[in-house]
C-alpha cells in the first residue's frame, strides 16, 4: 500500500518537476512547483514527518509560492523565448551530463543502511521537534530569526522605488 | 516497508532536474524556481535519512532550510522587481552590462 | 490491500466521510439561504420566501438558476486557469472537515497536527482568488484578485498567532485533545472554555478570521460599489455559484474552527435519556458554529465597510502586534504556572 502511494507521489513530483521545465510561460511554472510542492509534503507524510509536511504546505506552498505569483502577476511577464537563445545547444549537451551527474548521486546512495526501522510516529511529532529545537538547537534558531529580519529589511529597502 | 535509497534516488533526480532548470532557463524567476526544486530534493533526503535512522535532527535541519529558502526567495524576488524597473526584461542575457 | 477496503474501519471511515460531506454540502446551500433572511430581517422585510414554505427551496431554486445560466469564457481569458480556479478556491474550504471534531468520534481523521493542517490547507485558499482574479485578463478582476489575496495573507499572521496562545496552554495540535481539555466546568456553573482564558486572542481570531474570509466589513476586494464584482466578476453560472459557495464554505469553516479552539467544541451540559445524550454533543456544537454564523450574517448587516489602505494598516499596525504580545504575555503566564 505503501509503495503505491510512494509511486503515487513520485510520479507527480518528478512530472511537475519537469513540467517546470518544460512551460514557456513562468506562471505555469510556479503553478507546477505549487503541485510539485504538495507532493514532497505527501512523500514527508509517508516518512514518518508530518509536522513537516503541514509546515511545508503551509509556508512553502502557502507563503513563499504565493510571492512567486505576486510578482509574476505584478511584473506581467510574457512568454519566455521571444529572442533566440544563443546557448540552444546546451540543452543537448546537457541531458547527458546530468544523467551522468544522477548516476553520480544515485551511486554513492544506492547501499544507504537504514538503521532499525523503527515505525516509532513520535519522530515527526511537533513534540520532537520542537523539544530538539528549542533544546539542542537553540542558536541556530535564534540566528534564523536574525536572518528573517535581515531579509525583511533587505526586500523592502531593494524593492522600494526610490531610497 | 520502502527502503530509504528509494527515496534518495528520487531526491538525486529532482536535484538534476532542478540543476537543469538553473542552466537552462533564461527567466530569472524559472532561475528561482529551480533553485527552490533543488532545495526541495535536499529537503526530502535529509528527511529520509532523518527517518531512516531514527533520530529527529534531519527534521530539525529542513525546518532551518525553509527557514533559508523563504528569506532567499524574499530578498531574491526583490532583487528581481528592482532589475526589471531598470531594464523592462526578465532576460537573464539582458543584465549582462558587466561582461567585458 | 483489498482486506483494508473491506474492513470495518474503512467502512466507518467512508460512511463518515460521506455523512460529513453530505452534511457540510447540504448546509452551505442552506447557509445561503439563512444569510439572505436574516439580512431581510435586519432590513425590516420578509427576505425570500415564495419558493417553498417559508422560502426553504430557494437554495435549489438558486442551483438551478445558476446551471442553466449562460457560461461564459472571454476569449482573452486564460482558458485552463480560468475553468480551474473556482475548483482552487472551493476545495481547501472543504478540505478541512476533514480533521473537524463533531463529536467525541465523529471526526474522519484525528491528525497530530490538525490544528497546523487546518492553516496549512486555508492559507492555499489564496490562490482560486488571485489565479481567477488574474485568468479573466481585464483590470477589475485583476485589482481585485490581489487586493483580496493581499488581505488573505495579511491576516493569515494574526490568525495563526493568535492561536498560539491556545496551543501554549493545551500542549497539544490535535483538535480533539483540544476539544476534550475544555470539557468540565469551574466554579460549578463557569464552562471552562478557551475564551475565559484568552479572551484577546479570541477577538484577534474573530476578526481576523472576517478579513481571511472577505466578509464585511472587510470585503472591500469583492464589493459592488467599488470594484464592480471583484475578482469573481467575469465567471457566470456554474463558476460563479462555486466561488460564491466557497466563499460560504470558508465562512463555516472559520465559524468551526473558532468554536473547536475558543468555545468548547462539543463540550455542554448532557442530560435526558441516552438517545439524547449520544446526540447532544453534535446539537452543542452546530449551535456553537450556528451562533457564530449568525455573527458573520449580522456583522455583514449592520457595518460599513473599511477602506483598503486602513483595513491593511489595521492588520499589520495593530492587529499583529496585538496578537504578538498576547503570545508573550501567555507565554509569561504559562510559564509561572498560572495557566
Amino acid at each position: 500500500m505503501t509503495e503505491i502511494v510512494f509511486f503515487l507521489f513520485g510520479a507527480i513530483a518528478l512530472g511537475s518537476a519537469i513540467n517546470i521545465l518544460v512551460q514557456k510561460h513562468v506562471l505555469y511554472s510556479a503553478l507546477s512547483m505549487i503541485v510539485m510542492l504538495g507532493s514532497i509534503a505527501g512523500l514527508f507524510v509517508l516518512l514518518h514527518a508530518e509536522m513537516l509536511a503541514v509546515v511545508q504546505i503551509l509556508v512553502y506552498a502557502g507563503a513563499i509560492m504565493v510571492l512567486f505569483v505576486f510578482v509574476i502577476m505584478l511584473l506581467n511577464v510574457g512568454r519566455e523565448g521571444e529572442s533566440p537563445d544563443p546557448l540552444r545547444w546546451l540543452k543537448f549537451v546537457g541531458i547527458p551530463a546530468g544523467l551522468f551527474l544522477l548516476s553520480l548521486l544515485s551511486s554513492s546512495v544506492w547501499h544507504a543502511e537504514s538503521g532499525p526501522q523503527t515505525a516509532s510516529t513520535f519522530i515527526g511529532s511537533p513534540e520532537a521537534i520542537g523539544s530538539s529545537l528549542f533544546t539542542d538547537y537553540l542558536l541556530p534558531f535564534e540566528a534564523t530569526s536574525v536572518l528573517i529580519l535581515i531579509a525583511i529589511v533587505g526586500a523592502l529597502v531593494l524593492a522600494k522605488r526610490e531610497l | 516497508m520502502i527502503p530509504i535509497t528509494w527515496y534518495l534516488i528520487l531526491g538525486a533526480m529532482l536535484f538534476v532536474i532542478g540543476v537543469f532548470g538553473f542552466f537552462l532557463k533564461r527567466n530569472i524567476i524559472a532561475l528561482l524556481l529551480s533553485i527552490e526544486i533543488m532545495l526541495n530534493a535536499v529537503n526530502l533526503t535529509f528527511v529520509a535519512f532523518s527517518s531512516g535512522s531514527g533520530v529527529v535532527d534531519g527534521q530539525v535541519f529542513v525546518f532551518f532550510i525553509m527557514v533559508v529558502a523563504a528569506a532567499e526567495v524574499a530578498v531574491g524576488l526583490a532583487l528581481v522587481i528592482a532589475l526589471f524597473r531598470n531594464r523592462e526584461s526578465l532576460d537573464v542575457d539582458s543584465a549582462s552590462l558587466m561582461k567585458w | 490491500m483489498t482486506g483494508y477496503l473491506t474492513s470495518t474501519t474503512f467502512l466507518v471511515l467512508l460512511t463518515k466521510m460521506v455523512v460529513i460531506f453530505g452534511v457540510v454540502l447540504t448546509s452551505l446551500a442552506y447557509v445561503t439561504l439563512l444569510e439572505r433572511k436574516v439580512m431581510a430581517w435586519i432590513q425590516m422585510r420578509p427576505g425570500p420566501n415564495r419558493v417553498g414554505p417559508l422560502g426553504l427551496l430557494q437554495p435549489l431554486a438558486d442551483g438551478l438558476k445558476f446551471l442553466f445560466k449562460e457560461d461564459i469564457i472571454p476569449t482573452s481569458a486564460n482558458k485552463i486557469i480560468y475553468i480551474a480556479s473556482p475548483a482552487i478556491s472551493l476545495i481547501p474550504a472543504l478540505l478541512v472537515f476533514a480533521v473537524i471534531p463533531f463529536g467525541p468520534d465523529l471526526q474522519i481523521t484525528d491528525l497530530n497536527v490538525g490544528l497546523l493542517f487546518i492553516f496549512a490547507v486555508t492559507s492555499l485558499g489564496v490562490y482560486g482568488i488571485v489565479l481567477g482574479g488574474w485568468a479573466s485578463n481585464s483590470k477589475y478582476p485583476l485589482m481585485g484578485g490581489l487586493r483580496a489575496s493581499a488581505q488573505m495573507i495579511s491576516y493569515e499572521l494574526s490568525l495563526t498567532l493568535s492561536v498560539i496562545g491556545v496551543l501554549m496552554i493545551a500542549n497539544t495540535l490535535s483538535l480533539q485533545e483540544l476539544t476534550e481539555l475544555q470539557g468540565g466546568v469551574w466554579f460549578g456553573f463557569v464552562p471552562r472554555w478557551n475564551v475565559f482564558l484568552q479572551p484577546v486572542a479570541f477577538c484577534i481570531f474573530v476578526v481576523s478570521a472576517i478579513a481571511e474570509t472577505n466578509r464585511l466589513p472587510f470585503d472591500l476586494a469583492e464589493a459592488e460599489q467599488e470594484l464592480v464584482g471583484g475578482w469573481h466578476t467575469e465567471f457566470s453560472s456554474m463558476k460563479f455559484a462555486m466561488f460564491f459557495l466557497a466563499e460560504y464554505a470558508n465562512m463555516i469553516t472559520a465559524s468551526s474552527v473558532a468554536t473547536i479552539l475558543f468555545l468548547g467544541g462539543w463540550n455542554g451540559p448532557s442530560f435526558g435519556p441516552w438517545w439524547v445524550e449520544m446526540a447532544l454533543p453534535t446539537l452543542w456544537f452546530l449551535t456553537k458554529v450556528l451562533g457564530f454564523i449568525l455573527f458573520y450574517m449580522i456583522l455583514r448587516a449592520t457595518l460599513p465597510r473599511i477602506r483598503y489602505d486602513q483595513l491593511m494598516a489595521f492588520g499589520w499596525k495593530v492587529l499583529l502586534l496585538l496578537a504578538l504580545a498576547n503570545v508573550v504575555v501567555t507565554s509569561l503566564l504559562v510559564a509561572v504556572g498560572v495557566l
